[in-house]
């Protein structure tokens, strides 16, 4: 019913990665810290606490892109029955768990200092919260339906409900009125950020994504193994 | 090309984030009043009634409305069209300043001026370093 795949070919390079992944990380995440606590400017408004923007801003990027990834890969493996693409959705979604989760809690830490308080109800914090909650549904519902076909259907329509609310966090804070201010960063117009300040938040990017992959590698790996265990050569 | 199953399961999966994305936009839609965080200037002069409860209103500090009294605060709140004067006693956020946008927590006395509860200092989406600023000023 689901199209096979060699679990085999594809461990032969998934094993050997993680040790590069992590050596390239910790490279790029020195460089992204030293510019990101030490070398960046302060902000002429905020001062000091900007430097949570550098992780706070990331994590909610590579938040995004984990769900809209994991929902791209689940449907596709819903309508076209590869098991495969399920099991790199698995894989990515505990990294991007964590990174929402880093995101309110960084967020919350800036609020106290900047606007007065630690949490507001508005709407982008509200969504990034709702968010923590389909994440959360989508990993229970992996433990709950495991070795069970049913989990590729609950999974993917986890992931559908949960895309709706994608969109909404991301132009929350233009549709609305919010405690939240609006994207600084914007590839199509003009971004209002300082580009001494937009290098170190890139860095720390591309830090957090290599992080996500590194974490991805180990969990795909152990459900690799998973599957060679039971004797199977083929899923 | 692919087999009628995939179609279907296309379609279905279509037709359920159809079905989604409208039932959460009307949602959305009838809550808007509940969603936005605080309300303009604008919006509490076009309210048809004097709101009793607690409601927040948020736009920019008019500059050089910032008045000290004993342990009263009072400034302007302006989103350029419309303005609300606010009285405010406690504690003030660092980052609020004239110029600069606020979100205020309290009640309407009358619509044009609120006694707020709690103050908050809102952020803008401008990050740049103290010198930048400085140049930019000297224009």
């Amino acid at each position: 019913m689901f199209k096979y795949f060699e679990p085999n070919k594809i461990f032969a390079v998934t094993s050997k990665a993680p040790k590069y992944v992590l050596f390239l990380f910790i490279v790029i995440l020195s460089i992204g810290l030293a510019e990101a606590l030490i070398l960046s400017p302060e902000d002429y408004k905020q001062s000091h606490s900007v430097r949570i923007m550098y992780v706070h801003v990331p994590a909610a990027w590579i938040c995004l892109g984990i769900f809209s990834s994991i929902t791209f890969l689940s449907v596709v493996g819903y309508i076209f029955k590869i098991r495969n693409f399920f099991l790199i959705s698995k894989s990515l979604a505990p990294s991007g768990f964590v990174f929402n989760i880093i995101a309110i809690v960084t967020g919350s830490i800036w609020g106290k200092p900047t606007w007065g308080t630690w949490w507001a109800w508005d709407a982008r914090i509200t969504s990034m919260l709702i968010m923590a909650l389909f994440y959360l549904l989508y990993l229970i519902s992996w433990r709950i339906y495991e070795n069970n076909d049913k989990v590729f259907k609950v999974t993917s329509i986890i992931t559908i409900l949960g895309i709706i609310n994608v969109p909404i966090v991301k132009y929350s804070v233009d549709w609305w009125n919010t405690l939240h201010q609006p994207a600084s960063v914007n590839i199509l117009s003009q971004s209002s950020i300082h580009i001494s300040m937009l290098y170190p938040l890139l860095i720390m990017t591309a830090a957090f994504a290599l992080f996500s992959l590194l974490i991805f590698l180990m969990k795909y790996n152990t459900e690799l193994i998973k599957i060679k265990n039971k004797g199977l050569d083929r899923l | 090309m692919y087999g009628n199953k995939v179609k279907l399961r296309f379609f279905f999966i279509f037709l359920v984030f159809l079905i989604l994305s409208l039932t959460a936009f009307l949602i959305l839609k009838s809550l808007e009043e509940n969603v936005v965080y605080f309300q303009s200037p604008t919006d509490v002069k076009s309210l048809a009634e004097i709101e009793k409860n607690k409601i927040r209103i948020g736009g920019m500090v008019k500059n050089n409305s910032i008045f000290i009294e004993e342990k009263e605060l009072k400034f302007i709140v302006t989103d350029f069209e419309n303005e609300i004067n606010v009285i405010y006693t406690g504690v003030i956020p660092n980052l609020f300043s004239e110029g600069k946008g606020v979100v205020a927590e309290g009640f309407l006395k009358d619509r044009s001026l609120f006694l707020a509860t709690k103050i908050l200092a809102k952020h803008d989406e401008n990050y740049m370093p103290p010198e930048v600023k400085a140049a930019l000023k000297e224009k």
